[in-house]
């Protein structure tokens, strides 16, 4: 393993710590640690585990997803603009939460939210293969993308708009705002599996995506199967931004700054950059989340909005370092 | 032996035809440049030859799996972007893929064989230079030595001379002619006749969707071929320096 990603993980693993000793809850930092490890039945005990442990393990899942899936859209596109929200994942599982919230499902059992973005999501996807093809080129990829968010995003507004009471309508927006805040063990349950198969299955995409660095005729002639690095990336990156989204709402700019800033690190080669950005996106939200804990406590700050803030002025930053070395 | 053997072969683009009944064979040591104007179906004929377009009729490399064919065969595409400020010396590193796997680290022969290609293109010292800041005439020779890196029998490669000055044009012509001596074969498409004419040992002329002629330059750049084909008159001539061409002016305007 490489400095950099030891650096990486060292700094995660700080992040992880800080994330677990924060809450409404004053209780001092080594004390909640400790209560987290020595079980029982305490309040305190049960406060670490089954409030702030989800929530900081979903905090890693879901930065590492955006991170991870961000470096890969960006390599296999050959654009650093691209971002995991591209496809129409993110759009998708947003429509099916905000069906679960409509139609009352979300209310009937704890997991319907989830479960209907994550099946949202699945219809996306595959409208997204059948609109692209096996075989299409790039830009058949992405103008489905648009295609699937443009309509995802329709019909999440027609859902606003024919909301039955102000209540659903505020509960909509502040969902798709993006949050981890009251998440369980079974979201992390519910999210784990996804997460892992497709994290294998973009971090397998290093070769490929180093190769594409040349264009896609050259890859293909260094033995690339392209349709297969395509089928691996559309349906890995559906399963981790997917579930994601399912379980923490929208959380823009991760996977688009997060590479970004890491590029310059591993010397600008897609495939290194692929575990450094998983690593980093999760740095990300685990910040962005004990700023919404530690920054407004009272004012339930949401996630998505704490990255946009975050994320938006580093990517200004980064444009105009960009424009800089250009002029 | 041969390197690439085509029989019958017959490419369509998009419902068009674009290369009708095409039969060569190409053995070591050759320096084959293929000729034709603009549209001819160059590019066409060497992509479909690679099996990265489908075509028609037989061809020994495009029945080759991928992993095989990475190693008979370097293909060095027209286009000459560069997604990211990757090093020359990583750039030229993707040429050694197809003999290394995943994860591993480069070996005492990758590094060897990077460092060859990048001596062969004359960029000693550029190694750790981000290849998005050199000159586009830097980078072809960059993308040149990712070619050779790849250490295959046969280098395919689509104008890698335009847009090079006259100095790197020969040298990388002579690059070629090197590989050749060493009984590996080139094949290149290329616009200039003349350093076609003088420096490779075989063209292949692309017209009308067929191929016109298959030979020595002095047998195909005839001034028919010239006229029918590129509708230019020329003047060539055998010296003590090799065949001497030059086109002198359009026939039909």
């Amino acid at each position: 393993m490489s400095r950099l990603l030891g650096l990486l993980l060292a700094l995660t693993a700080g992040l992880f710590a800080v994330s677990l000793t924060i809450g409404p809850a004053a209780i001092g930092p080594m004390a909640s640690l400790q209560a987290l490890f020595a079980g029982g039945d305490t309040p305190l005990s049960l406060v670490m585990q089954e409030i702030r442990l989800p929530r900081a393990i979903l905090a890693v899942l879901v930065g590492a997803s955006l991170g991870l899936s961000g470096a890969a859209l960006q390599g296999y596109l050959r654009n650093p603009l691209a971002e995991p929200g591209l496809l129409g994942i993110s759009g998708s599982a947003a429509l099916g939460a905000v069906l679960a919230i409509q139609t009352g499902v979300a209310a009937a059992f704890p997991l319907g939210l989830p479960l209907s973005a994550l099946a949202g999501a699945f219809i996306g996807v595959l409208l997204i293969t059948l609109l692209a093809g096996r075989r299409g080129g790039t830009l058949s990829l992405i103008l489905a993308g648009i295609a699937i968010s443009a309509l995802a995003s329709a019909m999440v507004s027609l859902a606003l708009n024919l909301s039955p009471n102000p209540f659903a309508t505020s509960e909509i927006v502040f969902w798709m705002m993006g949050s981890l805040a009251d998440r369980s063990m079974e979201h992390v349950v519910l999210a784990l599996p996804f997460i892992v198969v497709g994290t294998v299955m973009l971090m397998t995409l290093g070769r490929p995506l180093n190769a594409i660095t040349l264009g896609e005729d050259a890859a293909e002639a260094l033995g690339m199967r392209l349709a297969r690095v395509r089928w691996r990336l559309i349906v890995g990156s559906a399963l981790v931004v997917g579930v994601s989204t399912a379980v923490a709402g929208t959380i823009g700019f991760v996977g688009l700054v997060v590479p970004h800033l890491l590029r310059p690190w591993v010397g600008a080669m897609p495939g290194r950059l692929l575990g450094a950005s998983a690593l980093g996106g999760a740095m990300m939200v685990l910040a962005a989340d004990i700023l919404v804990r530690s920054v407004l406590p009272q004012a339930d700050l949401k996630l998505g909005v704490v990255t946009a803030l975050i994320g938006a002025p580093l990517f200004l930053h980064l444009i105009y370092q960009t424009r800089r070395e250009l002029a | 032996m041969s390197l690439l053997s085509v029989q019958d072969f017959s490419v369509s683009l998009a419902g068009r035809s674009v290369l009708r009944d095409i039969s060569f064979d190409v053995g070591p040591g050759e320096l084959v440049g293929i000729i034709g104007p603009n549209g001819a179906g160059k590019t066409t004929l060497m992509r479909a030859a690679l099996g990265l377009i489908p075509a028609a009729g037989h061809c020994s490399l495009a029945e080759l799996d991928e992993a095989s064919r990475a190693r008979a065969v370097a293909w060095m595409p027209q286009e000459r972007t560069v997604a990211w400020p990757i090093s020359v010396e990583a750039l030229v590193m993707l040429g050694r893929m197809p003999h290394r796997g995943p994860g591993l680290r480069p070996s005492p022969e990758d590094r060897a064989q990077v460092a060859d290609a990048i001596r062969r293109v004359g960029l000693q010292g550029f190694e750790e230079r981000a290849v998005t800041k050199l000159s586009s005439g830097e980078r072809t020779r960059v993308l040149i030595a990712r070619a050779l890196a790849q250490q295959t029998a046969l280098v395919l490669a689509d104008e890698p001379i335009a847009g090079l000055d006259p100095a790197h044009q020969i040298s990388t012509m002579e690059t070629f002619a090197a590989l050749a001596d060493d009984d590996r074969t080139v094949i290149l498409s290329i616009h200039d006749l003349g350093l076609a004419a003088r420096h490779c040992t075989r063209l292949v002329l692309l017209g009308e969707q067929r191929m016109l002629a298959d030979g020595p330059p002095s047998r195909v750049l005839t001034a028919d071929n010239l006229a029918r084909i590129f509708n230019i008159e020329a003047y060539l001539s055998e010296t003590e320096q090799g065949l001497v061409y030059q086109s002198l002016r359009v026939l039909r305007p």
